[in-house]
């Protein structure tokens, strides 16, 4: 590594121009089971019957539901709204009817559902009106092109939905040095990027000289695992065949995680982003594959993202193999596409081995972030073993590649001690996985940091609303003390003038208090608990009616066993 | 050797000298305990600590009216926080203030509500809203869920209802033994460090 390179600003030493590459710390060589699955060319999944989109399909505010049920959408329209700066809208994928806006089970580890719209699909798959087409990207400014990247709701393609126009905006004060387009694809099983390398290589390339004219960085590089060579080989020639300027294909060797933007940065670099910082903080900025061919299709053809390439795969499905589905599709129709399940088929997962939940259901929707249905067989991902103590073997700290000290944060997100966890630095933590793959004594390491973040966030929350409160509550003070000083001085005057009887006003306030109360009486009476079928009562039954009523008011609460 | 030694003196007395000056000239008034306590509670302004909201029981503590133990929507999480400030051992939470409970909020039955505006009255918070005679609404987002509003409302329209789960508030539990968590399972074929 180039001693100096961390400290000194010198722009031109951000990448070598030998492509002399760097490591990170740890990582893990893994089985790929790829092959199979990337031979295949992607398959279009067609049109399911339903269409389930949740509002909310990234980290950020839920988008604001702008269709009723029963209206008619078009493919392509605006049916949900973002709210807020981290907020995104949500496309019809296909023309349809919306039948129902209402909670459905959606792909969240929590197993719980959430508000979606479903779409009644006709099959004809119509596109709406698009505004005209941008003739001259080039010629637009560069608000413009954000803006239209927001309207198309497009987020990061490869895990992690971050909103992209967010992301481009996001500057350092130098501009960009670097633009990474991150083909790297590094989780095993998963190879939908590399697909979409090989057969949509200009939407790529294009979409990458999209981000080029809005960053304007000073190198731009396309990386690629050495475990694609087809990708590596079509990218290059297009490249090269379009006079690339300053940009180039480099081949990376294949490290889980090498995909990680953090640890991508620093193979490719030697420079580490620094503790709780962005990419941009360093002047560098990336961008999945996916993600620039869909910026590609919103600029360069107006289309929102309304699909996305998916992996189906596992031993649990009959015929794996890369799909195109329209988001909103069911992860069993994606399934059935494949062929359906295998006989044993023992767990559904979104995402990859290593980053991926379990879902509880095959109903849940493909969303913007699902780059992977994984349907696995007990044999290739037994659970894991009997959980036993943690010997501080030592092993978890060898192989994060974040550089943590997984066993230290797994002792203080344990016992709570969520302060300590913070000063071993656990935001940093990428959940990829490695400790606990390793961890001899069986620890599910991932969940306790899961935990430990999640508790933190709630733990802010609410103390934000805390905050609130007291200040609400304070200003509620001082607005009845005012209000109290006012009419103080108010009455004295008043008193000086003339004087009556003050307590008239509470007492007609109370008259129609007592007249409101009566009237709601009368009505849930007539609501129906109004005593009916009174007429012609024997002796016998008046004698019990009045039993009961006096047991009633005696007792308020009727129930007795 | 000599002027090293002399220059370092020198230098170190110096900014001992700045330091003193400094700690004098740019004196902050030292944060009261009373904020810092109060920073701890919860802000429901219930008042089932016997005092009326947060900040008067804030006081109260501080000037060791109170015991530590009387809030219950902060729970044990805040006897520990208060305990851990002011050096004192935790104590379960006094049962005479009431149990601690998950958050609520309050919600009005619309076509009840006569708009008699005694529920805006009782709200600590100003999370009601509605003018005389007309429908009263709650804004949950701001309601502490302290339920002074249920008690004053005459036609009973007003009840405390759970905050639901979402994926939004959603926790990843703490792993049980045997779980089948990603990223926790192996991957058939092993991996190699
Ligand atoms: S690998 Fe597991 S047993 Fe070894 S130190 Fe880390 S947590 Fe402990
Ligand atoms: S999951 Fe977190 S702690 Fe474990 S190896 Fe990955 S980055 Fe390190
Ligand atoms: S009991 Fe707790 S939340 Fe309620 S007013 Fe007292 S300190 Fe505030």
């Amino acid at each position: 590594m180039n001693p100096g390179s961390d400290t000194t600003p010198v722009r031109e030493d951000i990448i070598d121009p030998r492509d002399q590459l760097h490591r990170f710390h740890g990582g893990l060589v893994l089985p790929g089971h790829r092959e199979a699955v990337a031979s295949r060319p992607v398959q279009a999944a067609g049109i399911p019957p339903r269409l389930v989109l949740p509002l909310k399909q990234h980290i950020g505010e839920a988008a604001e539901c702008l269709v009723r049920p029963g209206d008619r959408v078009s493919k392509g329209q605006m049916i949900a709204a973002p709210r807020g700066a981290i907020s995104m809208p949500v496309h019809a994928s296909s023309s349809g009817t919306v039948i129902a806006v209402e909670a459905r089970p959606v792909p969240h580890p929590s197993g719980l559902m959430a508000p979606c719209i479903v779409i009644e699909t006709d099959g004809r798959d119509e596109w709406g009106q698009a505004s005209a087409p941008l003739a001259d990207y080039r010629e637009v400014p560069v608000g413009r092109l954000l803006e239209r990247i927001r309207e198309s709701g497009i987020v990061g393609l490869g895990g992690a939905g971050f909103p992209t126009q967010v992301k481009l905006a996001h500057r350092s004060p130098d501009g960009i040095d670097l633009l990474v387009i991150n083909g790297v694809e590094c989780e095993p099983y998963i190879c939908c990027d590399d697909r979409l390398m090989r057969e949509r290589t200009g939407e790529v390339l294009e979409g990458v000289r999209i981000l080029q004219h809005i960053l304007k960085p000073r190198h731009c590089i396309i990386a690629i695992e050495d475990h694609m060579p087809e990708a590596e080989a079509a990218m290059r020639a297009a490249v090269g065949a379009a006079a690339a300027g300053n940009l180039r294909v480099v081949r990376v060797p294949e490290i889980y995680p090498t995909g990680g933007e953090r640890q991508l940065i620093k193979v490719l670099t030697g420079r580490e982003v620094p503790s709780q910082g962005f990419p941009a903080d360093i002047g560098i900025i990336c961008q999945n594959v996916g993600t620039a061919a869909a910026v590609y299709q919103a600029v360069v053809h107006n289309r929102p993202l309304v699909s996305r390439l998916v992996t189906v795969t596992g031993a649990g499905v009959r015929e794996p193999r890369n799909l195109e589905l329209l988001l909103g599709t069911s992860f069993r129709h994606a399934v059935e596409t494949c062929g359906g399940y295998s006989s044993e088929v023992d767990r559904l997962l979104m995402g990859g081995p290593m980053m991926g939940f379990a879902v509880t259901t095959d109903e849940v929707p493909v969303i913007k972030t699902t780059n992977c249905i994984l349907a696995v067989t007990r044999e290739e991902m037994p659970p894991s073993g009997d959980l036993l103590p943690c010997i501080r073997c030592g092993k978890c700290t060898a192989v994060c590649p974040a550089d943590l000290l997984p066993q230290q944060l797994y002792w203080h997100a344990r016992s709570g001690n969520l302060d300590a966890a913070q000063d071993y630095n656990l935001f940093d933590c990428i959940e990829c996985g490695c400790c606990a793959t390793v961890c001899p004594s069986h620890i599910p390491l991932v969940q306790y940091y899961r935990h430990a973040k999640a508790e933190i966030w709630t733990q802010e929350k609410q103390k934000k609303a805390a905050d609130i409160a007291r200040r609400r509550h304070e200003a509620r003070i001082a607005r009845l003390e005012r209000v109290r000083q006012e009419r103080s001085g108010r009455l004295a005057e008043r008193k000086k003038s003339l004087s009556g009887p003050a307590d008239q006003a509470t007492d007609a306030k109370q008259a129609v208090i007592q007249a409101a109360l009566e009237r709601v009486r009368k009505k849930k009476e007539e609501a129906g608990q109004a005593p009916k079928n009174m007429d012609n009562l024997t002796p016998e039954q008046e004698r019990l009616i009045r039993e009961i009523d006096a047991r009633r008011s005696q007792k308020d609460p009727p129930t007795e066993h | 050797m000599l002027t090293a030694l002399l220059t370092l003196g020198i230098l170190a007395a110096l900014i001992g000298l700045i330091l003193g000056y400094a700690a004098i000239r740019f004196r902050v008034e030292s944060d009261p305990i009373v904020d810092q306590i109060d920073a701890l509670l919860p802000q429901t302004q219930c008042g089932q600590c016997t005092f009326p909201g947060c900040r008067p029981y804030a006081e109260a503590i501080a000037a060791g009216e109170a015991d530590i133990n009387q809030c219950p929507p902060g729970g044990e999480s805040t006897i520990q926080a208060l305990a851990d400030l002011l050096g004192r051992d935790p104590k379960p939470l006094n049962p005479e203030h009431g149990a601690h409970a998950e958050k609520s909020v309050a919600i009005i039955h619309e076509e009840l509500c006569i708009g008699c505006t005694l529920c805006i009255q009782a709200c600590p918070v100003d999370a009601i809203l509605g003018a005389p005679k007309q429908m009263h609404t709650v804004i949950a987002a701001e309601c502490t869920g302290c339920k002074l509003c249920v008690a004053p409302c005459p036609v009973e329209c007003i009840d405390m209802v759970p905050v639901l789960q979402t994926t939004g508030n959603w926790i990843w539990p703490l792993p049980v033994v045997d779980s089948l968590v990603p990223g926790a399972g192996k991957l058939a074929g092993g991996a190699h460090g």
